[in-house]
């Protein structure tokens, strides 16, 4: 089922803009990369890493999952999260993007924000691969089955 | 402990940014990528907003010696066009344009307290977890 929404494109860009500063703040003092889905895969491996690793690693997401309650604590509206999936397309989808950014080495915000603005081969072809990939796959289960 | 500050600062900054540009809201999501259906471009706008931010304030940034807090910058070295590449990179667009939710946005969404963010992000944490203990990486 399709929920519509406005085309917005000032809060877009805004809201881009905040995600970029947030990217070039954990550059310029933690010297990361701003990947979600380098800085959670970094949390649930194997590999041993030290204290500070885990925690920096623990505080960012922990600032990704708090945003709301602080938008609600200052607005009083919290933000729409509107998904009309079953339970088990969202698992299935859920497992898929959790192993297919761990061997793509990326995600939207590591290949599509901070590798295009690095100019990186590597994310540029990644950025183009998951974006046509999710084209299809809408026009698929929107416009096929 | 001021990296661990600074980390949450910029984790909180990022959420705030995927609220107000909206990408919190899988429908918006797959709304910019149905552009045979009611197409919204706003994620366009937050692609070209955030990178845009990243491509001059890196720049400054990666000019000088070190982090603030860390001894030296962590950038990616590899430069391979492989196999690996693609096929996760286009796992990982199947399964964002199925429901909408990439990493961020999921977890974003799950401070909401939305349950469809929560079972998405258990999956989505398996999914990390089992590859990385799989490949021992």
């Amino acid at each position: 089922m399709e929920t519509p929404t406005a085309f917005t494109p000032l809060s877009a860009l805004m809201g881009g803009v905040l995600i970029g500063l947030s990217a070039v703040m954990l550059m310029a003092l933690n010297g990361r990369i701003a990947g979600i889905a380098g800085i959670v895969g970094g949390l649930l491996g194997p590999a041993p890493f030290s204290g500070l690793d885990r925690y920096w690693r623990l505080a960012f997401v922990a600032g990704l999952v708090v945003a709301p309650g602080i938008w609600f604590a200052a607005t009083g509206a919290m933000p729409a999260v509107a998904v009309t999936d079953s339970w088990p397309l969202l698992l299935v989808a859920g497992l898929i993007v959790g192993v297919g950014t761990q061997i793509g080495s990326g995600c939207t915000s590591g290949h599509g924000v901070c590798g295009l603005a690095r100019l990186s081969p590597r994310s540029l072809a990644a950025t183009a691969v998951f974006m046509a990939a999710a084209l299809v796959t809408v026009f698929v289960t929107r416009h096929l089955v | 402990m001021k990296a661990v500050l600074s980390a949450l600062v910029a984790g909180l900054v990022f959420g705030l940014g995927l609220i107000v540009s909206g990408m919190v809201n899988p429908a918006k999501v797959l709304n910019f990528l149905d552009i045979a259906g009611q197409w919204d471009p706003s994620l366009a706008f937050v692609m070209a907003g955030a990178a845009g931010t990243v491509f001059i304030g890196y720049r400054f940034v990666l000019k000088r010696p070190a982090p603030v807090f860390a001894e030296r910058f962590n950038l990616p070295a590899s430069t391979r066009l492989d196999a690996r590449l693609v096929g996760g990179a286009a796992m990982f667009g199947i399964g964002w344009g199925l429901v909408g939710f990439c990493p961020g946005p999921a977890l974003t969404a799950l401070g909401t307290g939305a349950a469809p963010a929560l079972i998405f992000v258990a999956a989505m944490l398996a999914g990390m977890g089992g590859w990385r203990w799989l490949v021992r990486d």
